[in-house]
């Protein structure tokens, strides 16, 4: 949460709600709905470490609002994460870690527990294909979100059947 | 003689379509015979999605192939429809595959000097449906599947996914009982995939059966029932269950931590 507000707010100053709105407007139903005190607690961190600043405005007619600015150590920690590669891909390390240890812990159906994986992953991709034939009008990006999210899983999917053949 | 229809409840065995009892494929060559399939039991009812996934050389295609009268079984049964038809001549396969059973396969088969309109067109032709009801069945095929302005043109013409959708407007051109497909999205980039599956989906919801052997797990999932196969025999049979659905939208495809 950290660094994409520092992105949001390297654009203009904003209040937590104007952010919250962004984060909609830029990964629409990849994201849904983002949690506004997770927003503000992260603000209040960001400042604590000098990554940003904010000022009361005042407002005639409603209560005061608080408006959060990008410092020069912000954008120094904003340009980094932007230049630097990001982690390597992930690995479904407690699945495999289960499907590793299971016969140690006395479980000794494997094929039950890919098969269970199995049936969990493909009800989550059933949950993506009709998140994306629904997110026609989001944003690219949300839908680039969508479509990276189901390649992960066919991976995980493929990645489990060369489990299926190696072990069983 | 009482053999007139008398009307009876529908029962459970009326809804079902494909019924296959241990069904077993060999293939003897030089070297050691090859067990494909080995005594697969299951039944399909109409209007049912299947999805039939699992590692190469688990024995999809050869129970596809079974099911669609390509490969005769080296033993066990196959029910269509009522019908024992494990032992039919390839002649009757024939006919019977040309009114009941649509086909795709990965690489589309399409006749290449024939014109769009034309190969849909063909098998109605085929079952001896006249010109002009042929005519009116691909219009209304092409139509639908969105391909009205290729008509006339070469299906060499067209990009991969619009050749697999002429494919699947041939094979449902006699309005088939089950629709077969072996890998129909197994040469198609992500885009063109897209597309035939939207075509997959919307024929299954207009009731049509479909056997679909996939790797891709997008395909598997808008199934009914996903059976994976695992060394010639059915290591899973699941219902995809809809309701993940709304857990998926609600958390979101990302999460952003602290």
């Amino acid at each position: 949460m950290r660094l994409p507000l520092l992105a949001l707010l390297a654009k203009e100053p904003a209040h937590g709600y104007e952010l919250k709105n962004l984060l909609e407007q830029t990964f629409g139903q990849a994201y849904p709905s983002p949690n506004i005190g997770q927003i503000y607690v992260t603000l209040q961190r960001l400042e604590r470490d000098g990554l940003v600043r904010s000022q009361d405005v005042v407002q005639a007619t409603r209560p005061n609002k608080r408006v959060y600015a990008l410092t020069k150590t912000g954008g120094e920690a904003l340009a980094n994460w932007v230049e630097e590669p990001s982690d390597a891909p992930r690995i479904r390390d407690d699945f495999f870690m289960k499907l590793a240890l299971s016969p140690m812990a006395g479980a000794t159906d494997q094929m039950g527990l890919i098969n269970r994986q199995r049936r969990h992953y493909l009800g989550l991709m059933r949950g993506l294909s009709e998140l994306a034939s629904s997110a026609g009008d989001d944003s690219p990006i949300a839908r680039l979100l969508i479509e990276g999210a189901m390649l992960h899983l066919q991976a995980d999917l493929d990645w489990l059947e060369r489990c299926q053949e190696e072990l069983m | 003689m009482i053999a007139r229809a008398i009307p009876r409840p529908v029962t459970a065995a009326d809804e079902m379509l494909l019924k296959i009892t241990r069904l077993t494929k060999v293939f003897k060559g030089s070297g050691p015979p090859v067990h494909a399939v080995r005594e697969v039991s299951l039944s399909v009812r109409r209007g049912q999605f299947v999805a039939v996934m699992g590692p190469s050389g688990s024995g999809k295609s050869s129970l596809l192939h079974m099911i669609g009268g390509l490969e005769p079984p080296t033993s066990g049964e196959i029910w269509f429809d009522g019908v024992r038809v494990d032992g039919l001549s390839q002649a009757a396969w024939a006919l019977r595959r040309r009114q009941h059973i649509g086909f795709v396969f990965q690489f589309f088969n399409l006749v290449s000097n024939m014109t769009v309109a034309d190969n849909v067109e063909l098998p109605a032709l085929m079952s001896g449906a006249t010109r002009r009801q042929a005519r009116e069945r691909r219009t209304e095929l092409l139509a639908e599947l969105g391909l009205s302005d290729k008509a006339g043109a070469s299906p060499a013409r067209l990009s991969g996914g619009e050749q697999q959708r002429v494919a699947l407007a041939r094979a449902l051109a006699n309005r088939p009982s089950l629709l077969l497909a072996d890998e129909p999205t197994g040469n198609l980039d992500s885009l063109n995939t897209s597309d035939v599956l939207r075509v997959l989906r919307r024929v299954h919801g207009q009731g049509q059966a479909i056997i679909l052997v996939t790797h891709d797990a997008r395909a598997a999932s808008m199934a009914d029932r996903v059976i994976n196969l695992f060394d010639g025999m059915v290591a899973d049979d699941m219902d995809v269950l809809p309701p993940v659905r709304s857990s998926v939208a609600a958390a979101g495809v990302i999460r952003l931590g602290e």
